[in-house]
């Protein structure tokens, strides 16, 4: 059983006056335990909101939430808030992309580590105090004794997000989500943090959820992906299977478009995809990436399209598109007609 | 493009997808504030409070049965003994004899002259120091910032009553007292804005076009730094009244004693207090009721111009 | 001949201190002894990570930040020796793109106020309809319809902001733009779309491009010259395939190892230099090369005594200047890299920290008054 299943997640926002939005809508995947899983999208994919949802992070108000998320065996989605504050913070911890603003401003580094480790832990002060300690030189942080004094602005951005993820793995979770964790880092202390998160799932064997919109950062760090467009996952496969053969247009797309490093003679210009995604179809009547697909056809607008499964029952490779990339001849043949 | 669906967005949530640029009709900032604006019931209460105190302020002589410093009921009062509502003296007689109603109604004149004078004064001077503080900045700033910090250093109201003291006793220096206190607030407030959007991107963007300073200024710094403005004027209109108010409780308004104002009345009703305690409440709740106008509108237009609710 | 020539250019932000009377305490050297010249009608790539001063630079050479030493000259005129007057004549001839297109468009301001306000500003010749013409043929170069002269920023998605802001810096046919990180506040379906853009303009107009980024692949993807800065100098420069194909100095090899690529099995692979510890401050920047502190491959001798000047290695590799002591038998492989313990990288004591540089270069940055950040306070 895997230690994270994910089913039918749903999502919708409600504002008095206006049509509800679903942001997230029928989302499945399962973490095990010691497996990295990226879920990677672009801004309003609904990629952040189904972390939050897993976490049980949502506000109550004007939010609906279906599915069920199950964490090791317990339903998380019908717990109340107290039991999901317990697991929370020991059974599951979330690093944000931007640590300062998840750092309280006005309390010391180490208090915040050792208030986490006191509460669910279950530490002495003094007990919690040099756990903290080690904590910080785990995630390679120099002269963590000064550090514990210092308060978070003190502390580079870089520092800042090692903090954050000392406190993530304080009480050694089984499932870390990290939404974004580098984006606001530079390059080369990206690397830094995706080194020591790499390490440390290797080392503690949790479950990891990457939210990030880099497919480079994915590549290097995650065993499963998820590509998430408006809200739905479009494609899912194990990392190399995806990179080797994407078949959602979507991620086909978006792989070409991206500028490569060692891309060693760069054509003249980029493949792109068209339009932006605002322009939308809603997934009940159709595909909501036809408007921009170049592969689109009539029956894209008919109804919800229907998953195409591409792998094997054990190295499933499923893809929610009528005519993945690759596979024209043999599955559609005669929808080419428009 | 007739297949786009549009999606409202939800600040800090999931789709920042809120509408197709090509599929709307144009509109005015403005008047999408204003739209905004007469949604929020707190806003549409304000502004119903407003119209009927500028109407009534307007039309005073027609709406108001007698004159308000006419005194022929003075033979109907007695010591302790004010003739109380009646269907000729809807709110009864004071104890110089006159209809209150009609004073309650001509008072809204003064009020309103006061606010509004006194509002005018205190934003133009205001708004020019913050203009020359924000727009120089340096040490033009810096002079102009002590001088406000000096200002705002004093207590409001204690300030008011120095000036008026100074002035002496007339409507004017009442106006004048009101206004210099809301100098310091309007200038400080607008030059922080005005720093603010200086940093901003479109004004490097202006710059790196070669539009001149005072373009920069006046056409863009100043508009983008005016909605935080425009909301302290409603609220200063408020707090003006009840100042105003205030300065005539403590005698320091008009030498003229029959002059119709919710203030005086105020004081005056201070000494009949115990036997005719509704002299007293009469021009407290109009004051209540204006001042409260002015704060609902002034609230919900700093929502309405609030580019974070903006779509 | 260069379009555009930069010469021992510096920007030091004085550090103040004391309430009443200010006083400078330090400098922020944001940007400390930069060369470059830029050809005409290519692309130069600046490339560093954030507090590098790349950004400073830019507004530096546009003179929105004023240098505190060194030239610039663009197109034979030396622009930092022009009056204000002079100064706003001569900004038609270069423009600015901006990373976030929403912040760099005024809120109230209409398509049409926004692009006609520099052609009245440098009298466009003929008067409201040729400005009119003129607008519609911006939006039509840019991709946008003309419908939408009437709309303001808020109703456009991240990339037509983009696009306007671009038809904006074309407004007054610039032969130099400036572009301050173009693509990285749009999503990167996006990205590709307004990458293209730019070298489709570049071709059609014979424009001349200076791209800041941090993205070392799309700054790979539309450059001819690529530099990269560190700590407010540059360390690299060369053409883009030299560069990327044999980065010299320790810190590009560093950078460059440490972007993550696309393709797990390129990942799996890569050997990767990981940095220790952070960027020191350029408050106070380490003596001789600014890098040492952090390099795997620093020596006993001159690294941190002798700043090193950029010089071409005409026999290794010509066209290609690095600025490191070292460079030949890095390159050869007679030098080796070694362990840099974190504790060796010098951090800054708090107490001394001005504040990230970010937020100092936008004070700055942002106040009308040439020369000082205004009253900040």
């Amino acid at each position: 059983m895997s230690l994270l299943e994910v089913r039918d997640l749903s999502v919708t926002f409600t504002r008095s006056g206006q049509e509800p939005v679903r942001a997230v809508d029928g989302v499945s995947f399962d973490v095990a335990a010691g497996q990295s899983v990226g879920i990677v999208g672009e801004s309003g994919s609904g990629k952040s909101v189904t972390s939050l949802a897993v976490m049980g992070l949502l506000p109550s108000r004007g939010v609906q939430v279906g599915g069920t998320v199950t964490l090791d065996g317990n339903e998380l989605t019908d717990m109340d808030q107290r039991a999901l504050r317990d697991i929370r913070g020991r059974d599951v911890a979330m690093i944000f992309q931007d640590p300062m603003t998840s750092l309280n401003p006005v309390v010391t580094n180490g208090r915040q580590l050792v208030e986490v480790l006191t509460r669910h832990a279950g530490l002495s002060k003094g007990e919690a105090k040099a756990e903290a300690e080690q904590l910080l030189r785990r995630v390679g942080i120099p002269d963590p004794v000064r550090r514990l004094g210092e308060y978070p602005h003190q502390l580079s951005g870089g520092m800042r997000q090692r903090v954050m993820i000392a406190i993530a793995i304080a009480c050694r979770p089984k499932l870390l989500i990290a939404d974004e964790p580098t984006t606001a880092l530079d390059v080369t202390i990206q690397a830094q943090i995706l080194d020591l998160l790499r390490t440390l799932v290797a080392e503690s064997g949790c479950g990891m959820i990457m939210i990030t919109h880099d497919l480079g950062v994915v590549a290097g760090l995650c065993d499963d992906v998820h590509v998430m467009y408006s809200g739905r996952i479009v494609e899912s496969a194990g990392t190399k299977d995806l990179f080797a053969r994407p078949s959602h247009p979507y991620t086909d797309g978006l792989l070409q478009s991206i500028p490569r490093i060692d891309d060693d003679d760069p054509a003249d210009l980029l493949h792109t995809i068209p339009g932006s995604a605002r322009d939308t179809v809603a997934w009940d009547r159709g595909c909501a990436f036809q408007p921009r697909c170049a592969r689109a056809v009539a029956e894209c607008l008919s109804g919800p399209p229907a998953v195409t499964e591409l792998g094997t029952p054990i190295v499933p490779h499923p893809v929610r598109c009528l005519r993945p990339v690759g596979q024209d001849v043999s599955l559609h043949e005669g929808n080419v007609a428009r | 493009m007739s297949v786009n669906e549009v999606v409202a967005g939800e600040p800090g949530g999931p789709a920042p997808a809120p509408t197709e640029a090509a599929a709307r009709p144009p509109s005015s900032l403005g008047r999408e504030a204003l739209r905004r604006l007469v949604r929020t019931p707190m806003a549409v209460v304000g502004m119903a409070l407003i119209a009927v105190f500028v109407l009534v302020a307007i039309f005073a002589p027609l709406i108001a049965p007698y004159s308000p410093t006419d005194n022929s009921w003075l033979d109907q009062v007695r010591p302790g003994q004010y003739p109380g509502p009646s269907a000729e003296h809807w709110l009864g007689i004071d104890p110089l004899g006159r209809d209150v109603f009609s004073r309650i109604i001509y008072g809204a004149r003064q009020s309103l002259l006061i606010g509004v004078v006194a509002l005018a004064l205190g934003a133009v001077a205001g708004i020019a120091l913050g203009v020359l503080a924000g727009a120089f900045g340096g040490w033009v700033d810096t002079v102009v910032m002590r001088f406000v910090d000096i200002m705002l250093s004093v207590p409001g109201l204690l300030f008011a009553i120095a000036v008026a003291a100074m002035l002496g006793q007339s409507l004017t220096s009442v106006m004048i007292a009101i206004a210099v206190v809301n100098v310091p607030i309007f200038a400080r407030l607008l030059r922080g804005e005005m720093l603010g959007q200086r940093g901003a991107d479109y004004v490097l963007a202006a710059r790196s076009l070669g539009i001149s300073r005072s373009a920069i200024v006046f056409r863009h710094v100043l508009p983008n730094s005016f909605t935080p403005v425009i909301v302290q004027g409603t609220l200063t209109l408020a707090l003006a009244i009840v100042e105003a108010a205030g300065l005539a409780f403590l005698g320091l308004s008009g030498s003229d004693p029959s002059a119709p104002e919710w203030g005086r009345m105020l004081t005056d009703a201070q000494e009949t207090l115990t036997s005719a305690p509704m002299l007293a409440i009469y021009p407290g709740l109009a004051i209540v009721l204006a001042a409260l106008g002015f704060t609902l509108v002034g609230e919900s237009l700093r929502e309405a111009l609030d580019p974070k609710f903006r779509r | 001949m260069s379009l555009l020539q930069v010469r021992d250019l510096e920007v030091h932000f004085p550090i103040k201190a004391g309430t009443l009377f200010q006083r400078t305490v330090g400098a922020v050297k944001a940007v400390d002894g930069v060369d470059l010249d830029v050809e005409a009608g290519t692309t130069f790539g600046l490339v560093g990570e954030s507090g590098c001063g790349k950004s400073t630079l830019g507004r530096a050479i546009m003179r929105l930040t004023e240098p505190t030493k060194g030239s610039v000259t663009l197109d034979g005129q030396d622009i930092l020796a022009l009056s204000e007057r002079k100064m706003r004549a001569v900004r038609r001839q270069f423009q600015m793109v901006f990373q976030d297109p929403m912040a760099s468009l005024d809120p109230r301001q209409s398509v049409e106020s926004m692009l006609t306000e520099p052609l009245r500003a440098h009298k466009f010749p003929g008067g409201s309809a040729a400005h009119a013409k003129r607008i519609r043929e911006l939006l039509d170069v840019v991709g946008l319809p003309e419908s939408v002269v009437n709309r303001y920023p808020h109703e456009f998605s991240g990339g037509q902001r983009q696009r306007l802001g671009i038809a904006r810096a074309l407004a007054l046919n610039p032969s130099l733009i400036i572009a301050d990180e173009p693509v990285s506040a749009l999503d990167v379906s996006i990205q590709a779309q307004v990458i293209n853009l730019l070298k489709e303009l570049q071709e059609r107009f014979s424009l001349t491009y200076v791209v800041i980024a941090h993205d070392l692949a799309v700054v790979r993807h539309i450059s001819k010259t690529v530099a990269v800065m560190y700590l407010g100098g540059i360390v690299e420069q060369a053409p883009a395939a030299d560069l990327y194909g044999q980065p010299l100095h320790p810190y590009t090899r560093a950078l460059m190892s440490a972007v993550p690529v696309p393709d797990p099995n390129v990942e799996e692979s890569r050997n990767r230099i990981l940095l220790q510890g952070d960027l020191p401050s350029p408050a106070n920047p380490p003596a001789g090369c600014r890098f040492h502190t952090r390099c795997p491959w620093k020596q006993a001798a001159k690294c941190d005594t002798e700043r090193p000047a950029l010089r071409e290695l005409p026999l290794v590799a010509p066209g290609h200047k690095v600025a490191c002591h070292y460079a030949e038998d890095i390159l050869s492989g007679k030098l080796t890299p070694h362990e840099v313990r974190p504790e060796e990288v010098a951090l800054t004591p708090a107490a001394d920290d001005p504040g990230s540089i970010e937020t100092t270069e936008a004070h700055v940055a942002g106040g009308l008054t040439p020369g000082g950040p205004p009253g900040a306070r």
